[in-house]
Parts: C-alpha cells; sequence; structure tokens
C-alpha cells in the first residue's frame, strides 16, 4: 500500500542510462593510482613543507615559543605562531563558512590562548617533510595552564536551548497535548537513558593543502581536502582578502571525508598562509593523531519516554537530548525531530540543548544529529513493543503514520511500509521466535533478530553546472561539487550523457575546481538531487540550442518542432510524433559551423511547491547477530537494508553507499568511542590501533533493497539522495538484536563485550 | 593559580641535520636515484621523491595499510619501512601493476565490482590482495576477510573488496555469498530484479 503523491515524470528518452548499474567512470584512475588527492599534485617551482605543532594542553596560555633555537637548523625556512602571523580579517564573519554554526570560528595561531587540547599552535615550514617534522619536535613552548572542563555530564545544569543559526538546523517539534498525563495513565511503558561518546570522522586520506605559488601577483593554485572547494575559496577570500583568480581552490578526488571537510579545516588556513609570506609554494599534511583535533560527532545523553494503549498505539513519546558544543560555537544537529516524523502520537514532548565544554567544536558526521537520536529513538520503540506484547516489526506497521506529524504536512513519497514488507520477505522475518533468548545457531551461539527504521532529508540546495559540446561531438559538463566516494562522477555523466541521448564514452564530467559554476558542499545527500537538475539544466540549454540550429538547416525534418516535442536518443534529435523525422547530432554541428556549443544550468529548491511537503527518505533494516555468551563477542552475521530514496540514478554506486552506511552503523553499534580523559582534556584514542573501525573479517552478508518512489516535489529529477539514508536503522537493529539474542538492553554505545557480560 | 607546562623537545642538544644521501631503488622494474636523508620512509621517498603518489598514507604508523607495497611479491606496510634499506629489492607499486588504459585483472574486478568509494584505500587493498594472491594459501571467503584485514576502508567497501578479490582468486568460478542488490521498481511492491 504505497503512497505516491508525486506526478508520474516526464520520460522523454529511452536511450537510458539513469538507472543502470554502469561502473565508475572515475574507477581506473583510483585503481591505478593515477587519480591525484590534496597531497599528491606537483607545483611549480620547489615546494617547502609546512609541519603542525598542536598544544599538549587543554586550556591556558601560550608564554614563550623558543623558534630561535629552530630557526638555527639550516633548511628550516620559518616557524609561524600567534608571535609573528599578522592579523588578517578582524571580523568573526570573514572566519566563517557557509556551514559554520552559531558563535566565534576558531582562528589559527591567533592569539596564545588555548581553547581545547591538541590546538594547533605552530606551523614550522622547511626545504623538506623530513626536516619539517623533526624541527617541530624540537620546538619548544611554554604555557601556562589554566583548569579545564572537559566533563560533559558535570555541566548538565547549565544546558541552554540550541540557538538556531547553522544550515539545515531544525529546532524541536512543538509539543502536543498533555504529555505527563498520558504517559501516566498508559497501561504500556518505558523510559530510557542512552548514551554514546564523542566519535571521529576519520577519513582514509588525511586533511592536507599543497598550495602552488604561481609567481604572479598572489596567484594560487591551492589543492585542497575539502567536501566542497567554493566554500573553501570563499573562507580564504575573506580571510586573506583575495580575488576568486588569486584563491582557485581544487580538489579532484577527496579520499572521503563523512562530514569532516563540510569546513575549512586549519592546515589550508595554514599553507595558504605560509604560502603568502613566503611567497612559495608550501604543503600541510595533517597526521592522524591531527585528525582528532578538529571537529567530531558530539558525545550526546538522550531520554525517552514512550508509552501506548492496550492495542499498541503509541499514546506518549517523549524525546529530549543534550550535546556538548565548544566554547565558542554552537554545533547544533536535528536530533530527536525524526522520531517525531516517523511516529504519530497525541502527546509528545521534545527537547534539545546544548553544553558547552573545553573541547573543539563538534562537526557533522554521517548522518548527522540522524544517527544519534534514531539510536535511541529506535531502541526505545523496540523495547516499548516488547511490553505491549507485539512483534517489533508489527508494532512499527501499527503506528506507521501517512503524514508527517511534527509539521503536519503530507510525505512527497514515503514507501517505507514496502521496506518494511520487502526487507522481512528477504530476511525471513517470519521464522523469527518472538521470545528473547530463544533462538540459538547449531554451534550453540545465542542468535538474535531485530529490526529498525529509519529516516533523512530529502533536500535540494542551489547548484550551476556548465554544458559544452565541441565539434567533434564531445560533451564535457563541470561544476563545482565533490566526489567523496558517492558516485558523482558517474552519475553526472550518466544524467548528462542521458539528456542529450549521447553515449557515456563520449561524455566528461568534471568537478571540484573553483573555475567551475558553483556547487554546494557534498553532504546533507543533496548532492545527486541539486547538482544533478543543474547539470540536467546546461544540456537541455545546448539542446535547445541545437534543435535551434538544426531547424535552420536545409529543409530540415525537424522543423516546426518544439523542444518539448523533441526527443534526444542515440546521437539523434528525433520529434516524438514521428521518429523518423531525425537529424544527427553530428550534422547538425557540421552544418552549423561552430566550434562549440555551450549553456549554462542551474537548479534549487522550489519553496512554492515544496513547503507544502514533508521531503523524506527511508529504510528499514534487519540484522541478525549471534553472541558467545562465555566471551560476550558479537558478530553481525547478516544484515537487510531496504531503502525507499526516490529514484536510483545507479544501482551500482548507491548500492556501495548503503553498504558503506550499514558498515557504519554497525561501527557506531559496536566499536567507536574516542575516550576522552577529563584530567587531561584529551582524546586519548587518537590513532587507527586505538580508535576501532570495522576490518574485512567483520562485515557479513549485506543484502540492499532499493524499493523505487516517483517524487517530482521533492526533486526535479526525482531523486533524494543515499548518502545518509544506510547509516540510520543500523545502529538500532543490532542493538535490538542483541536484545533477542540475549535479553540484555544496552543503551550506552559501543556495544563492547563488557556490557554484555 | 595557574601551573607552568613546558613543551620539552624529543631532543636537547641543537641538530645537526645529517646531510642528504644517495639511495637507489628499484622501483616497478626501474632503478633510481634519489637524495634522501637517511630516515625517510619508502612511503614518503615514494610519494614525496619519485612521484608515485599511488601508494597512500593514512597513519604512517602501519595500522591501516593505505601504504602497501609488493617487495619482491611481497606485501609490506611502505610507511614502516626506511627506504635506503630497500635497495637492491624490487619494489612494485599499485603504478607497476597496471594503468588506466591497461589494468591487471585485479584492478578490473575493483571497478567491476564497485571495491571502493573514495578510493584512498583502494591502491593498498590492491597490492594486499595482490600479494594474498602470491602467498597461495587463501581460499575460502573467511580467509580472504581475514588475510584482507590489515587494510582499513572507512568507506565500507568490504564486501565488494571481498568479491573482486574472489573472483579474480578463483578466476571468476567463485560464488561469495555477501549479500545481492534487490529493486522494487515504482510501479509494483513485488520484487522483480535481482542481480
Ligand atoms: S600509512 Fe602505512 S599502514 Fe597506514
Ligand atoms: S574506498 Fe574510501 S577508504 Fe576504502
Amino acid at each position: 500500500m504505497s503512497q505516491t503523491i508525486a506526478t508520474p515524470p516526464t520520460v522523454r528518452l529511452d536511450s537510458d542510462v539513469i538507472g543502470k548499474p554502469i561502473n565508475r567512470t572515475d574507477g581506473p584512475a583510483k585503481v591505478s593510482g593515477a587519480a591525484k588527492y590534496a597531497a599528491e599534485f606537483g607545483v611549480t617551482g620547489p615546494l617547502w613543507y609546512g609541519y603542525i605543532v598542536n598544544s599538549p594542553v587543554a586550556k591556558g596560555k601560550i608564554t614563550k615559543i623558543h623558534a630561535d633555537e629552530v630557526l638555527a637548523i639550516p633548511g628550516v625556512q620559518q616557524v609561524f605562531s600567534h608571535e609573528n602571523v599578522p592579523s588578517f580579517a578582524w571580523f568573526d564573519r570573514s572566519y566563517k563558512d557557509d556551514v559554520a554554526p552559531g558563535g566565534s570560528p576558531f582562528r589559527p595561531l591567533h592569539e596564545p590562548e588555548i581553547m581545547f587540547s591538541l590546538q594547533p599552535v605552530a606551523l614550522v615550514v622547511a626545504d623538506t617533510f623530513e626536516l619539517a617534522r623533526y624541527a617541530a619536535s624540537v620546538l619548544r613552548i611554554e604555557y601556562e595552564v589554566e583548569k579545564h572542563n572537559t566533563d560533559l555530564e558535570s555541566v548538565i545544569d547549565e544546558a541552554y536551548d540550541a540557538p538556531k543559526g547553522k544550515t539545515g538546523f531544525m529546532p524541536p517539534p512543538k509539543p502536543k497535548g498533555d504529555m505527563d498525563k498520558a504517559y501516566q495513565e498508559a497501561p504500556h511503558k518505558i523510559a530510557g537513558e542512552y548514551i554514546h561518546h564523542a566519535q571521529h570522522q576519520n577519513p582514509m586520506e588525511m586533511f592536507a593543502t599543497t598550495v602552488d605559488w604561481l609567481g604572479d601577483g598572489k596567484k594560487m593554485k591551492i589543492y585542497d581536502k575539502t567536501q566542497g572547494a567554493p566554500n573553501v575559496q570563499q573562507y580564504l577570500m575573506k580571510i586573506f582578502s583575495l580575488s576568486s583568480d588569486e584563491a582557485r581552490v581544487i580538489s579532484k578526488f577527496t579520499g572521503g571525508g563523512f562530514g569532516s571537510g563540510l569546513r575549512p579545516q586549519y592546515q589550508v588556513f595554514l599553507a595558504v598562509m605560509a604560502a603568502l609570506e613566503l611567497e612559495h609554494s608550501v604543503r600541510v599534511v595533517m597526521t592522524r593523531t591531527q585528525m582528532f583535533s578538529f571537529g567530531h560527532r558530539p558525545h550526546t545523553l538522550q531520554k525517552l519516554r514512550i508509552a501506548s494503549d492496550d492495542l499498541g498505539h503509541i499514546q506518549a513519546l517523549e524525546h529530549k537530548a543534550l550535546a556538548e558544543t565548544s566554547q565558542f560555537e554552537n554545533a547544533t544537529e536535528t536530533v530527536v525531530n525524526w522520531t517525531g516524523i516517523l511516529y504519530n502520537s497525541p502527546n509528545t514532548n521534545f527537547d534539545y540543548q546544548l553544553s558547552k565544554i573545553d573541547v573543539f567544536t563538534p562537526l557533522d558526521m554521517r548522518a548527522p544529529g540522524a544517527a544519534t537520536g534514531n539510536f535511541a529513538s529506535e531502541s526505545a520503540i523496540d523495547e516499548l513493543s516488547y511490553k505491549a506484547g507485539k512483534d517489533p516489526l508489527d508494532f512499527r506497521l501499527l503506528n506507521y503514520t501517512y503524514s508527517d506529524p511534527t509539521e503536519n504536512k503530507p510525505f512527497t513519497s514515503k514507501r517505507l511500509d514496502d521496506c518494511y514488507h520487502e526487507g522481512a520477505a528477504r530476511f525471513g522475518w517470519d521464522q523469527r521466535n518472538p521470545e528473547p533468548r530463544s533462538m540459538r545457531d547449531e554451534k550453540g551461539m545465542l542468535v538474535g533478530w531485530g529490526v529498525a527504521a529509519g529516516c533523512w532529508d530529502a533536500s535540494m540546495q542551489k547548484a550551476a553546472a556548465k554544458a559544452v559540446l565541441s565539434a567533434d561531438g564531445h560533451l564535457t559538463v563541470s561544476s563545482a561539487t565533490n566526489d567523496q566516494g558517492a558516485g558523482t562522477y558517474v552519475i553526472m555523466t550518466q544524467m548528462a550523457a542521458q539528456t542529450l541521448g549521447l553515449p557515456m564514452q563520449q561524455v566528461t564530467f568534471s568537478l571540484g575546481d573553483t573555475n567551475m559554476p558553483a556547487a554546494p558542499v557534498q553532504g546533507g545527500s543533496w548532492t545527486a538531487n541539486s547538482v544533478g537538475a543543474a547539470v540536467k539544466d546546461a544540456c537541455q540549454e545546448v539542446g535547445k540550442k541545437l534543435l535551434k540550429l538544426a531547424q535552420k538547416m536545409d529543409d530540415s525534418p525537424l522543423a516546426g518542432v518544439d523542444f518539448e516535442d523533441a526527443q534526444f536518443v542515440d546521437g539523434h534529435i528525433r520529434a516524438n510524433e514521428d521518429i523518423t523525422r531525425s537529424v544527427a547530432i553530428a550534422d547538425i554541428l557540421a552544418a552549423s559551423g561552430e566550434d562549440k556549443i555551450e549553456a549554462d544550468g542551474k537548479a534549487g529548491p522550489n519553496p512554492i511547491n515544496q513547503l507544502k511537503y514533508s521531503m523524506h527518505s527511508h529504510n528499514a533494516v534487519f540484522v541478525e547477530v549471534k553472541v558467545d555468551e562465555d566471551l560476550g563477542t558479537i558478530h553481525v552475521t547478516r544484515v537487510v537494508n531496504a531503502v525507499a530514496a526516490g529514484r536510483i540514478m545507479n544501482p551500482k554506486t548507491a548500492r556501495s553507499q548503503v553498504l558503506g552506511g550499514t558498515v557504519w552503523g554497525l561501527s557506531m553499534a559496536m566499536m567507536e568511542e574516542t575516550y576522552l580523559n577529563n584530567e587531561l582534556g584529551r582524546y586519548m584514542n587518537h590513532n587507527y590501533a586505538e580508535y576501532h573501525i570495522p576490518v574485512n573479517a567483520d562485515i557479513h552478508k549485506i543484502d540492499v533493497i532499493f524499493v523505487e518512489e516517483e517524487d517530482d516535489i521533492a526533486s526535479p529529477i526525482g531523486v533524494k539522495g543515499v548518502g545518509e539514508i544506510g547509516m540510520l536503522g543500523v545502529t538500532a537493529a543490532i542493538a535490538n538484536a542483541v536484545y533477542h539474542a540475549t535479553g540484555k538492553r544496552v543503551r550506552e554505545l559501543p556495544l563492547t563485550s563488557d556490557k554484555l557480560l | 593559580m595557574s601551573l607552568q607546562f613546558i613543551q620539552e623537545p624529543l631532543d636537547k642538544t641543537a641538530p645537526r641535520v645529517v646531510p642528504a644521501q644517495s639511495v637507489t631503488l628499484n622501483v616497478n622494474g626501474q632503478d633510481r636515484t634519489i637524495q634522501i636523508a637517511p630516515w625517510t620512509s619508502l612511503l614518503d621517498a615514494l610519494r614525496e621523491y619519485l612521484d608515485l603518489t599511488g601508494t597512500k598514507k593514512g597513519c604512517d604508523h602501519g595500522q591501516c595499510g593505505a601504504c602497501t607495497v609488493l617487495v619482491d611479491g611481497k606485501r609490506i606496510n611502505s610507511c614502516l619501512a626506511l627506504a635506503t634499506v630497500y635497495q637492491g629489492k624490487k619494489i612494485q607499486t599499485i603504478e607497476g601493476l597496471g594503468t588506466e588504459d591497461n589494468l591487471s585483472p585485479l584492478q578490473q574486478a575493483f571497478v567491476d565490482h564497485d571495491a571502493f568509494q573514495c578510493g584512498y584505500c583502494t591502491p593498498g587493498q590492491i597490492c594486499s590482495a595482490q600479494g594474498l594472491i602470491n602467498e597461495g594459501r587463501c581460499k575460502t571467503e573467511d580467509e580472504v576477510r581475514e588475510h584482507m584485514s590489515g587494510n582499513l576502508c572507512r568507506c565500507g567497501a568490504y564486501t565488494n573488496i571481498l568479491s573482486a578479490v574472489m573472483e579474480v582468486l578463483h578466476d571468476g568460478e567463485a560464488v561469495v555469498d555477501n549479500g545481492v542488490l534487490i529493486t522494487v521498481p515504482v510501479a509494483s511492491t513485488k520484487a522483480s530484479s535481482v542481480e
């Protein structure tokens, strides 16, 4: 019983490449080592290396930097610190990037004050990487230490309502009815507190910037690791008073981001500052330890109370969250709203607050906010289903909502019900014994089956693209967007090829250069939708020009045909009504005498249409775990992740996104935690050996199901994006499966063996 | 009352810089001579001095496998190796396995199975898989999973990496039970295609 409101999209083309499982166009470059990441570009002339020094204290003040000792080493070019870095822009707003939260952004090497452990305090620049690293290791710095506080639980009393101000942040929904009374009177109820600690994005590629000093005024090519070159360029232009020509930012390949590359990180500031001061090419690469020095998923404490009537209908729903932020910015996430979007209740209460501690500002990390709220709420819903004597899947279906209760709006599309049904069928949910601790495998291990649902935004941002069709028939499309692994390269090539009916090999899509038309940072699952629509628009504009040129040809078979009545297929333009009226694009180009035909395209949200609706992607996740009770070890042996996210442009790369999301959900459930030592005010496991993420042996069978939706309101191209949704549901489904296997409800992540023993 | 804290240098004496030395490495069948400090890692020698940036740095501490290269056919973490020690050995990097226009079977299998996303761990995964195939002791899914577990992939491409490696290991004959893709089209609520 699926509900679709959208009118069917107009499919005028039949040379379909959209929706096909096509290999990544950037694949050969990536598997052969030819793909260049930020630290790998060559420069004109010699290159110097910067090595960053970080503060060992969490709070205090630098009293002395013994730079002279280091400057005496031959080959050391400069030691930058607050003592000699000139003040650049004065106002906070110059340091704000597109996705900065409210508050006062951190300014690297600006002042002697230390606000968090591992704060960058100096940059040593030398002729070689080895020398810069060595010189940084012998730099002596004196600090006056002040008392820090990094313990969130000690400042619960100082919590305040999270202020608005960050792109995409939705304040908690308004309360409804009488939560306390309804909860009191309901026959079935649960209350629980849920905790997860800080987690770090840790993309494989460490943050890096190579500045190619071009020697013509202040002209630079800035190769940066980022999820959005235009955002970095704006930031640099404002701080250093540079023109867009001087600060050209390039990011062709990004070795993962997961949110960490949304904001410009301090290595880009340091590299550009050093290049400007020294008038020389400079490369600065972070270490893995430094990857723990800026931003993380915030440590969050949550409380839920949910109650149902005798039939299992939810009557009371309360979700509260308290998250950490830094002393200088208000990092906000949408944490509690999702619970209200997934389940209807006549009585609700939502709350989301922040408290400040002495750490760096938290930063969006894959499915920010939703991953946090979803673990807690889907664990709580599961717990209540047992209290109400219902199967956890039946309980969710019983409380299914066809419109968004938080905004009283219909969904543009929602096939979560089909995700439940298809996922359950594939998983074999009907074979489940409802009793906890009732199932065992042939080796005697406890077996648990769990389910959970997820929900993410379908959103769109402004984006632009350019399409150039050259006389030889090759189409080049560009946009300053990003590909951190999402598949942007291939899906945009598909979009362009399909729109103009050209073979894939005749199309090149390029990205990641601020000389190209602007695009938003890659985040929020909005790239496919926003940039895809801009690419389509640019190609259609080229198509319109081609049609006009075709009609100028002698005895044109397309005379009098409107663009809407023409189709672009197999390298030809044809009249819809009579496809024998056809002209080859190559012939049009030849006849026109033009050396190229180009057009700009753009796309953006359509508020008039969209404001009446709630726009979301959904998923349902089914998980099998096996638990060895003697050792407390948990193995996730099987996952079915059923996703409804509009139209799937490329099932091969979209599936990879969901596989990756599933691994992330498992990682959050079972492994990830950055240990904060409150004595030292410092993250202790700041490396890949002690910060655990899954390895190949941890991952077993993952089935991915795409339940496609028609939706031309959420997106002009019917796409909702899959970057975040695949991660949701997984963490809670694992916790729920562990409960089913063991009878133990674990409410604090990660689910390590000590919590089961 | 504030405390004093001094970030002490690792070495107190004013350092004298050891001069760069001439080191000859045989990489992908070619002898190449560079001038490097004796403590330069093989990884940095490849990336910063030989412009062979296909080998990646993910941690510099032997924890992630992104820097995996083959030395005399065996896989090693090049970040934990001093370049000078590897003179006279046959070093093979991702660039030596195949090129963009002429991919090795393993590289092609990685593309076909979409065994990567961001691509940053990929050269290390492929070199490691090549090493695993050279070793010749892994056959089953579980063995491959285990012996590919020194290579982290933050994007989580593990199931597809397994498929790619199994395909080459068994000349395209392997059946890997690590999950399927099902698409339920708009028009119906029934699964219609299983790949
Ligand atoms: S860079 Fe060598 S193991 Fe990570
Ligand atoms: S593909 Fe991104 S880390 Fe493996």
